[in-house]
């Protein structure tokens, strides 16, 4: 059983009888300033937990919208070593968890003891990598552990009984479900056989439960809002945000969805 | 070793969505692929369908001119002229053994996609092939053979538009479809079992090759020279050679245009480790670990990534890999073609520059087998552009 920061995050907007709110953005998106002006707004909006994207060239578990968002970060030389430091200088000033979601070869090449340190002065409290599945993760969930820095595992619709039983000796934080088999990107439905295999993550896990890929509406939860304890909201608030130029508004609903 | 890596090279980074796809394949690979049933029914598709085995031809002309003996494994005669139709014909048919029903593929220089197509139409599967935009617009003629075969080709528009997106795009495809679907990877590259899958398919090159040249001339050959892209032609002929450290083998990377600080495809020679495409190995990446473009005049070259089993060989100082230009292999093109009346593919053509140019370094009792992974009719238009260029 975990202690971790961002269990406790999500057990606090439990107790208030919401689900944990988690929105996910691209570091450097749209622009560097314009960030961190957006991370203010969706922490001061009430966001539990925000995820900040890691830009990489080749995001092969994410679909368009996110994929050109990364890649419009790139073009502005946003690298791992800029969200660090830029995130030490602020973090004083955010309430959310924070998490960097990414792919291994950026996080490779930084070096992982020294992600791990510099990731922990920065006060991230999680890290997200999404090539990289349960039998290739040991080595850096322990060195990030030994840093406060929990390893959030991904699952599927497609994660036997039995690899979840195996994710659940090792998990941290919180499990995130993939609600889709495919990439992120905004969906109307979700899949029906969803309510089934998130009971069945449910009944293999202790720590909560977070659903993201295709959510845009609260309404979308019918059915399985018992099961889930927390909402990852990614293509549909970029979308949001190139259509509005702001980010706080698009989780108002969510904040109070149960 | 650990399971799935070839020293500190391999391994599975692939989502875990793509976890249970990539265990049933191993675990088909382990079961029905090493059953004698499957083996049986390989070869005589590889024998009657393929035309295997493909010649191990002597090139006296060449071998007069460069005062060594020059030898071409011609897997430009195999069905669809090229290697690549040994890894598809063998995948399609374990898929087809798993019971899937479609297949999914990537192609740079449309060779795998036609030879993807072919196994397909062979063996009664859907076929999807994703494509970048760049690369249809090289090799529309492979474009044109892969939907005479009944595949669909979509062009894939993001990032560089090449064989790396095209990666990217079927493995997104894959994570959505795999109950139906798999993956037919078309180099040594990706999350174990690929590596593996893909140079156990190709290994009868090597295997071949041995056997012909002992046959013809009682001993093993001095140097063994494969053009590496992912690497796929350049395993399958390197591998049976391995246990043999007597034989030379020299895997050749594509420069481009050779300029420094230009993009290009040598990524065993310039690369550093780093993880792409559900796999540690070489990578061209900047000190973050973006991926950069790559660049060849050779369509089937151009990959910033290489297979983890190359990046071992090089470490263990086994194998030893060097890069030509796009002028260099444009010339071996030419010279073969006048010399031995062979149009070799542009890929190959690098493998065979770096022949041509050790000519009157070595003595005349050295024998060189070059792997001739295709032929050259797909690249026409490329080879005619840049001789209008070199021209004007
Ligand atoms: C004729 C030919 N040779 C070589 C290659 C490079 O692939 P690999 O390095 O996997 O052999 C290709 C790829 O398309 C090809 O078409």
């Amino acid at each position: 059983m975990s202690t971790s920061h961002l269990t406790d995050k999500i057990n606090q907007a439990m107790a208030q009888g919401r689900k944990a709110v988690m929105p996910y953005l691209p570091a450097g998106y749209p622009t560097k300033d314009a960030f961190w002006k957006h991370i203010e707004d969706l922490d001061a909006a009430g966001a539990d937990i925000i995820e900040v994207g890691v830009p990489f060239s080749d995001p092969v578990a994410d679909g368009p919208v996110v994929e050109q968002a990364a890649l419009c970060c790139l073009e502005q030389g946003v690298t791992l070593g800029w969200i660090l430091e830029e995130l030490t200088q602020r973090r004083s000033a955010i309430q959310a968890g924070i998490v960097l979601m990414g792919y291994m070869n950026p996080f490779l090449q930084y070096g992982i003891p020294k992600l791990a340190l510099d990731a922990a002065q920065a006060g991230v409290n999680g890290l997200i990598i999404a090539d990289l599945p349960l039998e290739e993760s040991d080595e850096i969930r322990n060195v990030l552990q030994e840093q406060g820095i929990a390893l959030i595992p991904l699952v599927g619709l497609n994660s036997s009984m039995e690899r979840l039983r195996m994710h659940a000796d090792k998990a941290a934080g919180f499990v995130y479900f993939v609600s889709v088999m495919g990439t992120t990107g905004v969906r109307d439905a979700l899949p029906e056989e969803l309510r089934n295999a998130l009971i069945q993550a449910r009944q293999s896990f202790s720590i909560p439960l977070a659903l993201g890929f295709g959510l845009h509406s609260p309404a979308q939860l019918q059915g399985v809002e018992t099961v889930v304890d927390g909402v990852v909201m990614g293509s549909a608030l970029i979308r949001h945000l190139d259509a509005t130029g702001k980010v706080g508004d698009f989780l108002v609903p969510w904040m109070i969805a149960r | 070793m650990k399971k799935g890596y070839f020293g500190d090279f391999g391994g599975r980074f692939a989502p875990e969505l793509l976890m249970p796809p990539l265990l049933e394949l191993e675990e088909a690979m382990e079961r029905i692929m090493a059953g004698e049933a499957f083996q049986r029914e390989l070869t005589e598709l590889l024998t009657h369908f393929v035309g295997r085995p493909t010649a191990l031809y002597h090139c006296a002309n060449l071998s007069r001119e460069v005062g060594f003996g020059v030898w071409l494994k011609r897997e430009d005669l195999a069905h669809t002229g090229a290697h690549k139709i040994n890894n598809t014909v063998g995948q399609a048919l374990l898929a087809k053994h798993m019971g899937k029903t479609k297949l999914v593929a990537e192609t740079g220089a449309g060779q795998h996609g036609v030879a993807t197509a072919t196994a397909a139409a062979l063996l009664g599967l859907e076929c999807i092939v994703y494509m970048g935009a760049e690369d249809v617009v090289r090799q529309a003629h492979n474009v044109q053979r892969m939907e005479l075969l009944g595949a669909t080709v979509r062009p894939v528009e993001s990032g560089s538009r090449t064989l790396k997106d095209a990666i990217n795009a079927a493995m997104r495809h894959w994570i959505a479809e795999q109950a139906a679907t798999h993956y037919c990877l078309g180099s040594a590259v990706g999350p174990h079992p690929f590596p593996l899958l893909v140079r156990e398919l190709q290994a009868v090159i090597g295997r071949e090759a041995l056997a012909q040249f002992q046959e013809r001339t009682g001993k093993l050959p001095d140097r063994v020279v494969a053009c590496v892209g992912g690497g796929s032609n350049a395993i399958g002929m390197f591998h049976a050679f391995v246990p043999h450290e007597q034989v030379a083998l020299i895997g050749v990377e594509a420069a481009g245009d050779g300029s420094p600080g230009c993009c290009h495809s040598a990524t065993l020679s310039t690369g550093t480790p780093g993880v792409l495409h559900g796999t540690m190995t070489k990578l061209l990446q900047t000190i973050e670990g973006q991926i950069l473009p790559s660049h060849s005049l050779a369509p089937g070259l151009d990959y910033p990534g290489v297979g983890p089993e190359h990046a071992h060989l090089q470490a263990l100082g086994r194998a030893e890999y060097v890069c030509v230009t796009d002028d260099q292999a444009l010339a071996g093109f030419m010279r073969l073609a006048r010399a031995e009346g062979i149009l070799p593919a542009l890929e190959s053509s690098h493998a065979l520059a770096y022949v041509l140019g050790l000519s009157g370094t070595l003595p005349v009792t050295v024998d060189v087998i070059v792997c001739l992974s295709g032929r050259g009719d797909k690249d026409l238009e490329i080879v005619r552009q840049a001789l209008v260029k070199r021209e004007g």
